[in-house]
């Protein structure tokens, strides 16, 4: 029976592309492997391989023509001993769905278009063009492979130039020492640190260091803190809070607390943090490559140093928390982080985090953004430092805090608004019973 | 005869050359090969192949030597060294037919006579009968080399040989000095020594087979000394005076010191120059470097479509180099895809002495020098079951690895058979094949091909059987 040879869909999202060249013409015998044709779409040219052996029947789409869909036939193979007969009444999309020119690709009918469209996978969206379609299978030599793995180069996303394509070392050297091809992190089953432009060892002398292996948290640290500052361009706004009021709050309010709870600067600040987020929900949000996630929860993570690294454990739902609430679950949270015993759901995701290293004495610093969130703010120490007010110099409490944000979803008068919640309720802390 | 225009004209054939024809042929151009002598050029008229039925005849004529070894008995041993010459021309006569028929089953036509460029796309072709004049879309040159003579050491076919004069000796010489310890000095002095000639090589490097790895080349050194041969490495030739019947050689030796040899007959194995005189290649400006047509890696010359294989091209000087460049070329002009130019590192080279070399990639000293950090392994003959029931201990399997990625860099093997062995490991460097995929690798037992497995684990500390 003559065989259709399908629009194959040379990415997860791609729906139409461009008949851009037949290798071949009708009548012309073909072996499995041999490039009949290729596509062009807005994002790569790739070439389309029979799979069959057989004679070119009939070409169905013209050179040229663009938005062929994918999985429309675009040619008809003849098996060996048919001639252009068998054509006679064969229906080219009857095998539309079990015979795709590359059947791993075809996008689910079932699924909805945005599951592809909209997936929040930022680094597809920005790594280079790929090397073949998602699924394809990746020829590669055992050396190749070898390498490929000790050096983290994802070797789907290389081309190979070994014989019929395949993946050979060169391949994989050439990338690394092009400085491309990493594995998209969400590719990888075990994370790897980031791989720095030149191995520092060549800078000393060996046995002038010791050499320690980096742990996967340190690993997970270096790897999404890299991609989130390559990948985000942040941009930084900071506003000093006079915290006298608050100061003076806390001193009340823990010396009649009854249920042994002591509240902390920190907690006050995850509070007005969470009641801004509510008032300004548009820097609550996430960065999906063409929509952007509107949190309704103020899901609140703070930054807390363990041995060895740290980790953001999210203070869920911090703007229906009182104080004490807050103080308990972020005690609790801090506790079972150093113990590392949070589960991934209690650290993982958030709207918005919180630095804060005031109790080093810090005056300000910025701090990276930890994805999927959009903004983090950087807390320092409250001093006493010289204010004017009606004229005068006089001294007072005063905390600088620095927003760091994604300008992609957070622009500069957004975050400066946020920022003006956030400073009033810290002033005002009365406000923050409301 | 009227001009004929052909698709891809190549002049010279022999094993690139014809090679070159056929693939063309095949890839439905139209082809044809200018040869001034006998198809299948060096490779199978005066060297791979005669010079294999020489040693195959040496060969058996040692186990008949040593029969009682196997429970056999043989008297009267000798050799007629009239008959073993002419069975060695009968071999490659009836391969030179075969390469005849070759051409004919692919519609190749063979044209006879002295080929020389008159233009890009002209050839003139002069043979006793006549002149011609043949036109070509794209010229493959593949002439081939010759030995390189030294001065005042011309061959003379009595006392002064090269490789083919010792293919077709007049009668037996006594003693024979070879000077070079190359793969074809090498494979005469151990031809003539088996046959109970007095052999001395002299090599001017510090030790014999000085492509191959240092380790291995000591073996079959050792092996070689023990069956009798001699060697003066380090050493010069200060002077070779010719007479009739003999020649006197002096020869500086690697302690300086001065000696004098009177030898029966001087075998020259110096190397090769390559046959770029009289082909047109200075009329059309084709470059050349010291004997040796200048080509890029895809074997093309300065002038677009006039290609340069084989020996002509430069190292290394092997048949199976030129054909695989000739194959190469012809699916290059047919403009095929998928073309990839030729690795030299994935080459394997055998020398087929008793006991036999063979090797593909770096060798030891190779790959430090480029800065490998490395495993080696090792697996002898004495360790291997089919070694000894064939009664063949001498020898050793070498592997180098890259202790970081697994690459087997190298692999260098003496000892009976190896020139069989080799393509194993040429397969496993070609399809980068890593110290795992050789461990994986079933070896039937009993072979000597088990030795490939075990040196591979005893670079990894796995060897089972040592």
């Amino acid at each position: 029976m003559p065989i259709s040879i399908l629009m194959p869909a040379l990415s997860p999202t791609m729906e139409e592309g461009t008949l851009a060249k037949w290798h071949v013409k009708e009548g012309d015998a073909v072996a499995s492997g041999d490039v009949i044709a290729e596509i062009e779409t807005d994002k790569a040219t790739m070439e389309v391989e029979a799979i069959d052996e057989g004679t070119v029947g009939k070409l169905l789409v013209a050179e040229g023509t663009e938005a062929v869909l994918v999985n429309t036939a675009i040619a008809i193979i003849l098996e060996e001993g048919e001639d252009a007969s068998a054509l006679d009444g064969f229906d080219v999309n009857a095998d539309a769905e079990s015979a795709p020119a590359s059947p791993e690709t075809t996008p689910s009918k079932a699924e909805p278009a945005s599951s592809t469209e909209a997936s929040p996978d930022t680094e597809k969206s920005s790594a280079p063009e790929p090397a073949r379609a998602t699924g394809e299978l990746v020829f590669s030599s055992p050396l190749a492979r070898r390498i490929a793995s000790q050096e983290g180069v994802d070797i789907a996303a290389l081309k190979g130039t070994g014989p019929r394509g395949r993946v050979v070392k060169k391949d994989v050297e050439a990338a690394l020492a092009s400085g491309q091809s990493k594995a998209p992190a969400a590719l990888q089953a075990i994370p790897t640190g980031q791989q720095p432009a030149v191995d520092p060892r060549v800078y000393f002398e060996e046995g002038s260091y010791d050499e320690v292996p980096l742990d996967k948290m340190r690993m997970t640290i270096a790897r999404r803190l890299t991609q989130s500052k390559q990948e985000i361009p942040h941009y930084y706004i900071s506003v000093d809070c006079e915290l006298d009021a608050l100061l003076q709050a806390r001193k009340d309010l823990n010396a009649q607390g009854d249920e042994g709870i002591k509240l902390s600067v920190n907690d006050f600040v995850v509070r007005a943090a969470a009641l801004a987020l509510k008032k300004v929900p548009d820097v609550n949000v996430s960065y999906a490559g063409n929509a952007v996630l509107k949190h309704h929860n103020a899901d609140i993570g703070i930054a807390v140093a363990i041995d060895g690294g740290l980790i953001t454990p999210i203070i869920s739902k911090a703007d229906e928390k009182g104080l004490a609430a807050i103080s308990t679950a972020a005690k609790d949270l801090a506790l079972r982080a150093r113990e590392r015993k949070l589960k991934p759901s209690e650290f993982e995701g958030g709207g918005f985090s919180i630095s804060n290293l005031g109790m080093f004495g810090v005056k300000n610093f910025t701090a990276v953004i930890n994805p999927p969130q959009s903004a983090i703010l950087a807390v320092g120490a409250g001093e006493m430092r010289p204010v004017i007010k009606d004229g005068e110099v006089t001294a007072a409490t005063v905390m600088t805090v620095t927003l760091s944000c994604d300008h992609r979803v957070i622009d500069g008068a957004l975050g400066a608004q946020f920022l003006q919640v956030f400073k009033r309720h810290i002033e005002l802390p009365t406000s923050m019973l409301m | 005869m009227t001009d004929k225009t052909y698709d891809v004209v190549v002049i010279g054939g022999g094993p690139g050359g014809y090679v070159a024809a056929i693939r063309a042929s095949q890839l439905g151009l139209k082809a044809a090969v200018i040869e001034r002598d006998k198809l299948g050029g060096v490779c199978l008229n005066w060297g791979c192949i005669p010079t294999k039925a020489l040693l195959r005849s040496a060969e058996v004529y040692h186990l008949m030597q040593n029969a009682s070894d196997f429970g056999l008995k043989a008297e009267g041993i000798s050799f007629d060294i009239d008959a073993v010459v002419k069975r060695s021309r009968k071999v490659s006569e009836r391969l030179s037919g075969g390469i005849g028929f070759l051409m004919k089953k692919n519609k190749i036509d063979v044209i006879a006579g002295e080929a020389s460029l008159s233009d890009p796309t002209t050839i003139s072709v002069k043979s006793t009968k006549e002149t011609l004049t043949v036109k070509a879309k794209n010229i493959i040159l593949a002439t081939g080399a010759r030995a390189r003579t030294l001065p005042d050491l011309e061959p003379d076919g009595d006392v002064v040989w090269t490789a083919k004069e010792a293919m077709v000796p007049k009668k037996m010489p006594k003693s024979i000095l070879v000077i070079g310890s190359g793969a074809i000095g090498i494979e005469f002095a151990s031809f003539y020594n088996t046959l109970g000639v007095d052999v001395t090589v002299v090599e001017m490097v510090d030790r014999i087979l000085p492509a191959e790895d240092a380790e291995i080349a000591a073996l079959a050194a050792k092996s070689f000394k023990a069956q009798g041969m001699k060697f003066l490495t380090g050493a010069k030739i200060e002077k070779v005076e010719k007479g009739a019947k003999n020649a006197k050689v002096t020869v500086t030796t690697s302690d300086g010191k001065t000696q004098t040899q009177t030898v029966d007959v001087v075998i020259c194995a110096v190397g090769i120059v390559g046959n770029v005189e009289n082909i047109g290649l200075e009329k059309l400006g084709i470059k050349v470097d010291r004997t040796h047509v200048s080509v890029d890696k895809w074997c093309t010359t300065n002038v677009k479509n006039i290609y340069a294989i084989g020996d002509l091209v430069g190292p290394p000087w092997l048949a199976h180099k030129a054909s695989h460049e000739g194959a190469m070329v012809a699916e290059r002009i047919a403009g095929q895809p998928d073309i990839h130019p030729l690795d030299t590192s994935k080459i394997p080279g055998c020398t087929y002495c008793h006991p036999q070399v063979a090797s593909v990639g770096l060798s030891e000293e190779k790959a430090k020098e480029a800065g490998y950090k490395i495993k080696v392994g090792r697996f002898p003959f004495t360790g291997n079951g089919k070694a000894i029931a064939l009664g063949d201990t001498t020898g050793l399997v070498k592997t180098v690895f890259d202790e970081k990625t697994g690459e087997l860099l190298g692999a260098h093997m003496v000892g009976a058979e190896v020139t069989e062995l080799i393509q194993g490991y040429t397969v496993a460097r070609m399809m980068e094949a890593t110290e795992a995929d050789l461990m994986g690798t079933v070896f039937p037992h009993p072979t000597l091909s088990e030795m490939m497995h075990e040196s591979v684990l005893d670079a990894f500390d796995r060897a089972l059987h040592i």
